[in-house]
Order: structure tokens, then C-alpha cells, then sequence
């Protein structure tokens, strides 16, 4: 582990925030693609016992699939289904700012408990507090927001939280693990991204919170 | 090893090739064939068991043996249901009756296909022995399974399905971090490339971290607890069962929702043997008992009759939860219980498409006479109801019985209680649905309806019916044998079921 990937994590923490204070649809799916392309990078710096080829090529999968092809999908999705360029949190920003904040505070706590209960191995001491602070965002950004598209993007950033702690914590993940999981999360968003077309073609909007016509 | 990988690849380039091919009589022909060939290749496998290999990815354990015989057997019950049933919707159009548009159930290649992929991505699941694979083939499940929800394009089943994907998508990446978790927790095993083989972790459960490991339980629980609806993770279930089309509503609940428990108990499994069985057993009595809870209040006051079969899922999946957590013969209880849900629900399933077809409604209120319109759907439909809520002559007693019987035995009187109420509980809500669907006159059909029933929409469910009523009056040894496996896994002491068998009123 090297300062490079330290720098990497913590700008990655820095894209959720970003992420959670704007609105604009565009700019999101480009600074989640800006996170894939960092997260591709990871595994590149975690060369810890010389050149091994299952992370390069792990790295470069994800380097391509997260920084260029998710977005070019959702960027087609949102041409096709007509989707609306703004979209803004329930919460309203200041508040959404204010619980990302915190979310990150509770994941740098609950990242110390950890390293008391067990002997976390070498210097991995942003990998977890990182992780949960993505993988929560990911979770809040789902929920604060309506409109379908930004949904597959918290989907995405949720998705890129457990990324980040299977390639510091748990590398040996055989490499067809890993490509399964890549391709299961392509399938993902071109199966949500079909649905997003019917579903504007169907309601004439993408907007979830209008949906409820199945309640109970 | 090559029946293992053949089990899993034909349904999945089947349902490619499916996908693909323009003749509609040959791709009915091929799902059938496939449907057949599963069945086959799946009961081979109960004759000769292939050795588990410590480091081998996939294999058969008696668990995974289970599952995917319920998985193979319903397949193949409701691919025949749905040759029938994509031929009528040729010549019928749907008119909405809650919101008055016709609609066409759009193309059929996507419906076979998807549903060959889905058989192969459950048979995957069944028969992975590494959790990542598991993983990726429990992903997978989704997202074969969203187009055929989606099948009728209607708003409803829109909403459904979305809800169903991003839902379970998300459920499914929090188990991911379980896998790493996991992985993190077997680093004192070292031995790099397997890592999260089963089998290797659990020759050496031991050695595992504890923290991690429980860490790792719990993002399992709440992931594949997303995909098996057990409350309160459960929201998406009702929708994507209560729209999709019968088939595919029989299917997820029968076949689905024990795949995704398989992920749960496989990580249980390496719980007991770490010897943290009472922190996973906690757990699992814990959302066994809220699951039942919730389904019990939906199901009092639900007057939609598929939406009533999809929360009664839930309960049945909260009941082989808490039968597992129980432990001692609740684990049998759970195992056999399985079985007893998937083949009754997916009839069930079955029936209610057939009501649906007829009434044009699925609302109970809409729903009179069936008696007289629909002789044979209506005494499956009494017969599933009597079934489903655990009457005496079906093995579903016997099941829940024994769960029931784990919970005296452990000293869990308050669960047992309140097990008990709300059983009754549900039992009054489904009878007040069930009866009065089935007693008075019908209303007047219009001509161009079919009224007759085919062959194909009453067979298969009488066929899964009739093994539950089989199995409460004989089960046989085999089958016995490998739930007995299955609850010596987790047990520390000697299986009981012997002894519960033998008491059966």
C-alpha cells in the first residue's frame, strides 16, 4: 500500500461528496466515471510482492467497464428514455451534504473499532473507513433520489464501496471472479437501462416516487 | 464434474439460442426438451453423487442436492404451463381491468430465453461451491428473471420490475462485501486460490476470524435476505411476485427464494462450525419471527389474491429461517418444509394465473363461484389453500410441526407462541380470501372467453400437489436421507427426525 493509493482513497471519498451536492444528471455520470477510472487504477498500485498479471488485468477491466462503458450506456439510456437533465435530492442539498458528512464520520468510527477488535495486516487503514463511507453514499444518494437514472448511478457508487474493499482486503479473488462480477454489473445497468426506456415510454417520466400504484 | 457443468451450461445456451430463433413450435419444443433433460441429469445425480473435491467450485451436497431436485422439478412443471400459456396469449388480447388499455404481451424469444438462463442461473447457484461464483450466478438470477416480470409491459408490472431489479441489485452487493468480509476472515488459512472455496473453509472453520465472520453473516443475511424476501427486506417481493406472469410468480417464489436461502445457510454452516451457531441462530430466529409478523398483517387484510400468495412467500420463508435458527429437528423441519412451500406455492401460482385468466381480475371481490365455473382450479385452489396453511394430511403439517416442536424443545416458549398466533393469524385472513372465492355463482362469462380448462393449466399443479399430500402420508428414504444430511451439517448432536417421523399423527 503506498501513499499513491492512499491519495486515490481519499479522492475517492471526495467524488461522493461532490456527487451528493450537485443535481445535474450529466455532470453525475461523469464524476462517477471519474471514480471508476480511479478504482482501475487500485489495483494497479497494490503490486505488493512485484508484477502480477490477474491485477493488471482486473485493473484495466475496470478501468474500461467503470470509466468508459457504464457511462456511454447511461448516456445512450438518457437520450433514449428522454430523461430530465436535473434532478434534486428529496432531502434538499444542505441537508444531503450535512448526512454525507456524517455518514463518512460514522464510517472512519466504525473503520476504528474494527482495527481494535482485530489485527487489520499491513497499513490498511483507509480501506475499510473508505469503503463503508462509498458504499453508504451509494445507499443515501439511491434513496434520496427520484428519478430512476440517478438510482443506477447510487447503484453504481454503492457497488464501487464494496469494490474498493475486495481489491485492498481480499486480492485473491480469482481473476473469473472477478470478470463474473464485472460482467454481472454491465448486465446490470443494460437490463436498468432497457427498463428506464419502457418505463419513460409507459409513464412519460422516469420519476420513482410517482410509481405507486402497487402498495399495500 | 462434466454432468455438473452441463447441468448448468445447456439451460444457459439454450435460452441463448432461444433468444435468437424465430420459430416459435421449435423454441416450445426446446424448453421443453431442456426441462426434461434437467430433470434427468438431476435425478442421476441422486443415484451416483459425484465425490466433493476440497478445492473443486462446484459440487453436490445434500443441501444443494435439495434445492436444485425443487428447482428442476418446478421448472419443469411450469415450462409446460407456459407452452399452454404462451399459445393462448395468441390468441387472446389482455384488456386491464384496473386501468382499462389493452395491452399485448410483447415478444415470446425473450420469455423462453430468459427463462432457460434463469433455470441455469439458479442451477448455478445450487451447485456453486465457491461464494463468489455464487455470487455472480445469484446476480445473474435477477437479472434473467426482470425481462420475464416485465413480461406484459403493462404500468404495474413496470414498477415491479424495476423495484425488483435495483432492489435486489443492491441487496446482492452488500453480499458481495459479505464474500470480501469472508475472504478477509480466511486469511489465517492462507493458501491463496481458495480462499472462498466451501468446502476448504470449511475443513477449516476454525481457523476463521470470528469478527470478519460474523461481520461477513450479516451483510450475507441482509443480501441474499433481499432476494429471499425475509422482512424487512422483503418490499420487492409482493410486487414482482404478484405482477409477473404465473409461471415466472411460481418460479421466484418456489424455486428463487431457496436459492437465495442457500447463500444464507452455506454461510451459517461455516458460523456453526466456527462455533458462533448462537449468534447466526439468534439472527435468523429473529427475522424469521418478524417475517412471519409482517405477512401475517398483510395477509388479514389483503384483498388481492396474488399479492395474498406472494406475502405468504414471506412467511414461509420465515418459517425455514426460524426452523434453521431453532436448530435441532427445526433444521429438518426447515428442510422438508422447503420442499413442502415450493411445490405448493408454485401450484398455487399456477391456479391463480388460471383464475386470473378466467375472471379478468385479481381481486377476490371480483372472484365468484369458481366451484362451478372452474371444477378442477377450484378444488386445487381449496386443496393449495388447505396446503399452504399447513392442514393435516399434507406434509406442510408435518413441516411446520417440526419447527414448531424445535422451538419447545429449546426452551423458546414465546417464539412458540408466537409462531403459533400468528399462523392462526394468516390461517383466518386466507380463508376468509380462499372460501368465498370459491363458494356462489359465477358471474355471466362473455362468449369469446375460454372457459374450459386445458390440460396444461391444471395438470402440473395438481402433479406438485399431489407429491405434498404424498409426502405428509410417505416420505420416502432418499429424500429423508439428504434432509437428515442436511440437518446433521449444522447440528452438533444427532439428527431427530427419526423420532418426529415416527410420532406423525
Amino acid at each position: 500500500m503506498s501513499s499513491l493509493s492512499d491519495m486515490i482513497l481519499i479522492l475517492v471519498v471526495l467524488t461522493n461528496l461532490i456527487l451528493i451536492g450537485i443535481g445535474d444528471v450529466r455532470l453525475s455520470i461523469r464524476i462517477v466515471a471519474v471514480q471508476g477510472v480511479m478504482l482501475g487504477v487500485l489495483p494497479l498500485l497494490m503490486f505488493d510482492q512485484g508484477f502480477d498479471f490477474n491485477l493488471l488485468l482486473i485493473g484495466t477491466a475496470t478501468f474500461v467497464m467503470k470509466g468508459f462503458v457504464f457511462p456511454w450506456l447511461l448516456f445512450r439510456t438518457m437520450h433514449r428514455a428522454n430523461v430530465p437533465t436535473e434532478s434534486v435530492p428529496m432531502l434538499g442539498f444542505t441537508t444531503s451534504k450535512v448526512a454525507a458528512v456524517l455518514l463518512i464520520v460514522a464510517s472512519f468510527w466504525v473503520g476504528g473499532r474494527f482495527r481494535e477488535l482485530t489485527e487489520l495486516q499491513h497499513g490498511a487503514d483507509l480501506t475499510l473507513p473508505v469503503a463503508l463511507a462509498t458504499l453508504l453514499s451509494g445507499l443515501f444518494f439511491i434513496i434520496s433520489h427520484r428519478q430512476a437514472l440517478m438510482q443506477v448511478l447510487g447503484y453504481l457508487v454503492l457497488e464501487n464501496g464494496v469494490f474498493v474493499f475486495g481489491v485492498a482486503m481480499a486480492h485473491e479473488e480469482p481473476l473469473l471472479v472477478e470478470m463474473g462480477v464485472l460482467l454481472d454489473v454491465f448486465v446490470a445497468v443494460l437490463v436498468m437501462g432497457v427498463a428506464m426506456f419502457h418505463i419513460s415510454r409507459t409513464f412519460d417520466h422516469i420519476d420513482i416516487e410517482r410509481m405507486t400504484e402497487l402498495r399495500d | 464434474m462434466f454432468i455438473l457443468l452441463l447441468l448448468i451450461l445447456m439451460p444457459i445456451i439454450a435460452g441463448l439460442t432461444a433468444l435468437g430463433w424465430g420459430s416459435r413450435v421449435g423454441r416450445r419444443l426446446l424448453l421443453i426438451s431442456v426441462a426434461i433433460v434437467h430433470l434427468l441429469l438431476t435425478a442421476f445425480l441422486w443415484v451416483s453423487r459425484p465425490e466433493l473435491t476440497e478445492y473443486g467450485w462446484l459440487g453436490v451436497d445434500d443441501a444443494g442436492l435439495l434445492f436444485l431436485s425443487i428447482t428442476s422439478v418446478l421448472f419443469l412443471a411450469t415450462s409446460v404451463y407456459t407452452v399452454g400459456y404462451l399459445q393462448q396469449e395468441y390468441s387472446r388480447r389482455h384488456l386491464d381491468t384496473e386501468e382499462g388499455f389493452l395491452f399485448l404481451a410483447k415478444p415470446k424469444a425473450v420469455y423462453v430465453g430468459c427463462m432457460l438462463v434463469f433455470l441455469g442461473a439458479m442451477t448455478g447457484v445450487t451447485l456453486s461451491h465457491h461464494f463468489g461464483l455464487l455470487w455472480v450466478f445469484m446476480e445473474a438470477t435477477t437479472l434473467a428473471s426482470a425481462p420475464l416480470i416485465y413480461f406484459h409491459r403493462h404500468h404495474r408490472s413496470l414498477e415491479a420490475t424495476w423495484k425488483y431489479l435495483l432492489i435486489c441489485s443492491v441487496g446482492i452487493a452488500l453480499a458481495l462485501l459479505g464474500n470480501f468480509l469472508l475472504a478477509v476472515s480466511a486469511k489465517a488459512i492462507g493458501d491463496g486460490n481458495s480462499t472462498l472455496v466451501f468446502s476448504n473453509l470449511l475443513a477449516h472453520a476454525k481457523q476463521l476470524n470470528p469478527v470478519w465472520l460474523k461481520a461477513a453473516f450479516i451483510f450475507m443475511l441482509v443480501g441474499y435476505g433481499t432476494k429471499m424476501g425475509l422482512a424487512p427486506m422483503h418490499s420487492q417481493l409482493p410486487d414482482a411476485d404478484s405482477e409477473a406472469p404465473p409461471a415466472v410468480a411460481a418460479l421466484l417464489s418456489g424455486a428463487l427464494l431457496n436459492c437465495a436461502f442457500l447463500g444464507i445457510f452455506r454461510i451459517h454452516m461455516l458460523c456453526v462450525g466456527n462455533g458462533q451457531a448462537q449468534f447466526s441462530q439468534q439472527l435468523l430466529i429473529l427475522l424469521g419471527l418478524v417475517s412471519i409478523g409482517v405477512s401475517a398483517t398483510f395477509i388479514i387484510r389483503q384483498r388481492d389474491f396474488r399479492r395474498m400468495l406472494a406475502y405468504s412467500s414471506i412467511e414461509h420463508m420465515g418459517i425455514i429461517a426460524l426452523g434453521v435458527g431453532l436448530g435441532g429437528v427445526g433444521v429438518f423441519g426447515a428442510g422438508l418444509h422447503a420442499i413442502n412451500h415450493s411445490l405448493t406455492k408454485a401450484a398455487l401460482f399456477l391456479v391463480a394465473g388460471n383464475i386470473f385468466t378466467a375472471f379478468d381480475s385479481k381481486f377476490v371481490a371480483d372472484v365468484r363461484g369458481l366451484k362451478r365455473a372452474l371444477p378442477i382450479t377450484a378444488v386445487l385452489w381449496l386443496a393449495g389453500f388447505l396446503s399452504i396453511t399447513g392442514s393435516a394430511p399434507f406434509a406442510t403439517f408435518l413441516s411446520e410441526f417440526t419447527v414448531l416442536k424445535a422451538a419447545l424443545d429449546g426452551g423458546f416458549y414465546v417464539v412458540a407462541a408466537l409462531y403459533l398466533g400468528m399462523l392462526g393469524l394468516i390461517f383466518i385472513g386466507m380463508v376468509n380470501n380462499v372460501i368465498p372465492m370459491a363458494q356462489g355463482n359465477p358471474p355471466e362469462f362473455p362468449s369469446d372467453r375460454p372457459r374450459r380448462e386445458p390440460l396444461w393449466s391444471v395438470a402440473p399443479s395438481a402433479v406438485l400437489a399431489g407429491v405434498v399430500l404424498l409426502f405428509g402420508l410417505w416420505l420416502p428414504q432418499p429424500v429423508q436421507h439428504v434432509i437428515d444430511n442436511i440437518s446433521a451439517s449444522v447440528n452438533v448432536q444427532q439428527p431427530m427426525s427419526v423420532a418426529v417421523l415416527e410420532k406423525k399423527p
